[in-house]
């Protein structure tokens, strides 16, 4: 790939003539699973939409949400926030303090709403703030956040607010959704300290704390819990550095790459699927058995590494002495082929399991 | 994960099939065990939706909420299904067998069977505990009472769910993690969590291979979820608009309208369910198909008495059990919990040689041949003689045990063997092993035949051990530490109704 122009040009050409994907804070979060993925950086540095690539590769996937779960989160979240948060006021054990909501109306775009979350940080610290604005830099790109929540002042330092719906019953939750919904939050976080640089106040006035509302065993009353999110930050600022430096994996990428999905007549992406294919096959990846919860490309990415250990788990692969091949393993464990010196350890033990194997299983 | 198991899942992929970890099967399977999948509704915290629940294969029963957020239909579903599962537990109390405790000195009855539940993941086990949470609180009188086998439903619920949590205990068991524990997959843990997906690595139907057919159950269309939650596609294509037709009938005045509604709903649910069903009892002949390990028998047995303890309780009109654990019953349950962690892991090992094998290549355990034997070998330097029998074993097992080390037989638990030599022999790779044998050979200075190993036995020898450990000793409640809080306040055996009052009337919609 030319040398010469910008990263941000290297990528769009990648994407083709189509909008780039916005990303979210869902998305974001989700860029801290599998960070040596240089398929996954490349695609979502780009912006392109990963989803309608797997369906047009024939891998698409599965990644919806049922509406009775959106049902009961948006009934939750509008219980809260309803007559200027005091639910969350009266859960938060504070004096009431204002309440701003700054959704702005339908018509009001992403700067102006930013502009005015900013004016709000400045002038209102003790108020309580619906529907904020805020932004991040991703790839070089300015994502904005819309957090569906709030950010308050409390002791002093702004919390932010994440609300959702799962339950926590007997002071317990789930802990898979827990560390979600705080990786989610450490976006706001980080995005909330930018928005208040900007505005001339100390970002480090914004606690790593962050306060999670759910409901409370099988009810519907909220109930809050402070969340330490130092770990999630650090792992987003390391991504998100390792994003903004995507012109070095761009420099390792072969000429003329595209992942364009423009239209053809058919309203389908005219781009032959196996051209595509290929051109995917071109960027590496490195997938695991967790890619399929959080990454939409999963289902390809496990079809291409059928042959490969990574199929079976980072743990097995480790067990098997780091091996990547299948094969490989197998023709160690047998014997029939030599070990390379960093394979001579592994293949010891292989062996010895290769044989008591052979004597045991019928 | 175990280099050994590693190994079984590279063959799988090559095979294209599943490969056995194990030679026995380490759980016990009841003649009669009641098979349960339930299915919540998605966002709810643990609303029931449906459940497919029975004891025969051909006799499923289905029991569905066409409106799981009313909480009246809630309870009516709690009361159903207490109707279904206190009966199939009620019914194991009948015949009893004498037990001798206290160094034989009294005696104890356990029933002879017990109830056996099987869902189809964790998180069935999940849905178990707390729909118990959920009802066992719940009153018969005051605001929204409810059928008195509604809260006992939750007492057993809970019991079930705390007895999951023990190793080695079979009365409420996932499939996937039962199956798990038997056979290698060529996938990861992760897919391996998916009833269909595994099921049909271990038993694909005829002329396909086992990666082919789990990847096809992967679609939901195909082999919808195990539970409890369901297919998002499911939720919003089907499910939806066919809950909102229910309602609007059930909201009109044409009951042949709501019959038709509600039937329209069980036959999707029951579209839904039945693939897992039958899933489930294929898993199971997979399972009964293999031969039980030697200690399954002993482990159901404390099943059986824990199982008899428990009915006794609750036929005393015994208080739910508490919400969450004080710090010394916690500490306690840990304790149990870490002690029959180990032993489950140690029987699995003298029960099944494949297990074993894991612990032979840690360098913990070998099998040899016994090439030399003098059974009468008897130690006369102390004040008195004792017989001291010495056996010389050869193996190609890697042998990493120091001199003075006290091993043990499966084949001979109440005897020790004291290694004496260990000599590597020049060729082959082979180990010569000389061990000092003491205990299970009665009191004279003779042996008895068969109590030393002979000339020409495989033998295994092992530094595992089932040895007798004393159980933790821990303080009294009223003890607590302030360390951990100090004395609760109050307990729910002072005041049971107390405690669980919040519970009893807390909001459920």
């Amino acid at each position: 790939m030319a040398q010469t122009s910008t990263p941000d040009a290297r990528l769009d050409r990648l994407r083709g003539p189509v909008a780039p994907r916005r990303h979210n804070a869902r998305t974001i979060a989700a860029l801290t699973g599998n960070p040596g993925c240089t398929r996954r950086a490349v695609l979502d540095g780009a912006g392109v939409d990963k989803m309608k690539v797997a369906e047009h590769i024939g891998f698409p996937g599965r990644f919806g949400q049922s509406s009775f779960a959106i049902v009961r989160g948006n009934v939750f979240e509008a219980r809260l926030k309803a007559n200027e948060g005091a639910a969350l006021v009266g859960l938060l054990g504070v004096d009431v303090p204002k309440y701003l909501d700054l959704s702005g109306g339908p018509k009001a775009s992403n700067e102006e709403r930013y502009s005015r979350t900013l004016e709000a940080l400045r002038d209102n610290p003790d108020t309580l703030l619906d529907h904020p604005m805020l932004r991040l830099e991703v790839a070089g790109r300015r994502v904005y956040l819309e957090p569906d929540l709030v950010a308050f002042q409390l002791d002093n330092r702004y919390h932010v607010v994440e609300i959702k719906s799962f339950p926590v019953i007997d002071e317990q939750a789930d802990p898979g959704k827990v560390s979600a919904a705080a990786t989610q939050a450490a976006v706001y976080v980080l995005a909330l300290r930018e928005a208040l640089a900007e505005a001339g106040r100390d970002p480090e006035t914004v606690s790593h704390h962050v306060l999670l509302v759910c409901p409370k065993d099988f009810s519907n009353q909220p109930v809050s819990s402070m969340i330490d999110v130092r770990r999630q930050l650090s792992v987003l600022r390391r991504q998100l550095s390792r994003m903004a430096r995507i012109d070095q994996l761009l420099d390792t990428l072969p000429d003329g790459l595209t992942f364009d999905l423009e239209a053809g007549d058919d309203g389908e992406p005219a781009r032959d699927p196996e051209a595509l294919t290929a051109d995917i096959e071109a960027v590496p990846a490195r997938y695991a058995p967790d890619c399929l919860a959080t990454c939409e490309l999963s289902f390809f990415c496990r079809a291409e590494a059928r042959t490969s250990t990574a199929v079976l788990g980072r743990s097995v692969r480790e067990e098997l002495g780091g091996i990547e091949d299948v094969q490989t393993v197998l023709a160690l464990a047998h014997g029939t082929i030599e070990p390379t010196p960093d394979q001579a350890e592994a293949a010891v033990l292989l062996q010895a399991a290769y044989r008591l194997r052979a004597e045991l299983v019928p | 994960m175990s280099t050994l198991t590693a190994l079984a899942k590279a063959q799988a992929v090559a095979a294209g099939r599943a490969q056995p970890i194990a030679t026995v099967r380490h759980a016990h399977i009841s003649d009669m065990p009641l098979v349960f999948i339930p299915l919540t509704m998605a966002g709810e915290a643990n609303a029931p939706l449906a459940v497919m629940v029975g004891t025969d294969e051909d006799r499923p029963e289905l029991l569905i909420v066409p409106q799981p957020r009313d909480r009246g239909l809630r309870f009516d579903f709690a009361a159903r299904l207490a109707e279904i599962l206190l009966p199939y537990a009620e019914g194991f109390c009948s015949a009893t067998e004498a037990v001798p405790t206290d160094r034989k000195r009294d005696v104890r009855y356990r029933y002879l069977d017990a109830p056996q539940i099987i869902v189809p993941a964790p998180a069935g086990i999940g849905f178990v505990r707390l729909f118990g949470r959920s009802t066992r609180f719940r009153r018969t009188d005051g605001d929204y009472p409810v059928l008195p086998t509604v809260p006992l439903l939750g007492r057993w619920l809970t019991f079930f769910a705390d007895r999951a949590e023990q190793p080695g205990s079979s009365m409420l068991l996932s499939l996937t993690e039962m199956l798990s524990a038997h056979w290698a997959t060529g996938q990861s843990g992760h897919e391996d969590a998916h009833l269909g997906s595994l099921v049909n690595w271990i038993a694909p139907p005829p002329g396909m291979s086992g990666a082919k057919a789990a990847r096809l159950a992967e679609d939901p269309e195909v082999c919808p979820p195990a539970g409890p939650a369901t297919d998002p596609g499911f939720d919003n294509d089907v499910l939806g608009p066919a809950m909102e037709i229910y309602r609007a009938a059930s909201e009109g005045d044409d009951p042949e309208a709501e019959r038709a509604a509600y039937r329209e709903l069980e036959d999707l649910l029951r579209g839904q369910l039945a693939p897992t069903w039958e899933l489930m009892w294929r898993g199971l002949r997979v399972m009964r198909s293999m031969p039980p390990g030697a200690s399954v028998e002993a482990r159901w047995a404390q099943d059986r008495d824990v199982f008899s303890d428990f009915s006794l309780y609750v036929q005393g009109g015994g208080a739910p059990q508490a919400r969450r654990d004080g710090a010394v019953a916690a500490a306690t349950r840990l304790h149990k919990l870490e002690r029959a962690g180990q032993s489950y892991a140690i029987e699995r090992a003298f029960d099944d040689p494949l297990i074993m094998a894991e612990h032979r290549l840690g360098g913990e355990a070998f099998v040899g041949e016994v090439t030399l034997s003098k059974p009468d070998r008897v130690d006369d330097t102390g004040k008195r003689p004792v017989l001291r029998p010495r056996i010389q074993v050869v193996t190609t097992d890697p042998v990493l045990f120091p001199e003075g080390t006290t091993l043990v037989s499966p084949s001979k638990p109440q005897q020790k063997g004291r290694v004496i030599f260990v000599t590597p022999v020049e060729d082959g790779g082979k180990t010569e092993v000389v061990l000092e044998l003491s205990g299970g050979m009665g009191r004279g200075l003779r042996a008895p035949a068969g109590s030393v190993p002979e000339v020409g036995e495989r033998i295994t020898y092992t530094s595992l051990s089932l040895g007798y450990a004393p159980p933790g000793t821990f303080p009294s409640r009223e003890e607590t530490p302030w360390t951990h809080g100090g004395p609760p306040q109050y307990s729910i055996a002072d005041d049971p109704l107390d405690q669980g009052d919040h519970a009893a009337t807390e909001d459920w919609s």
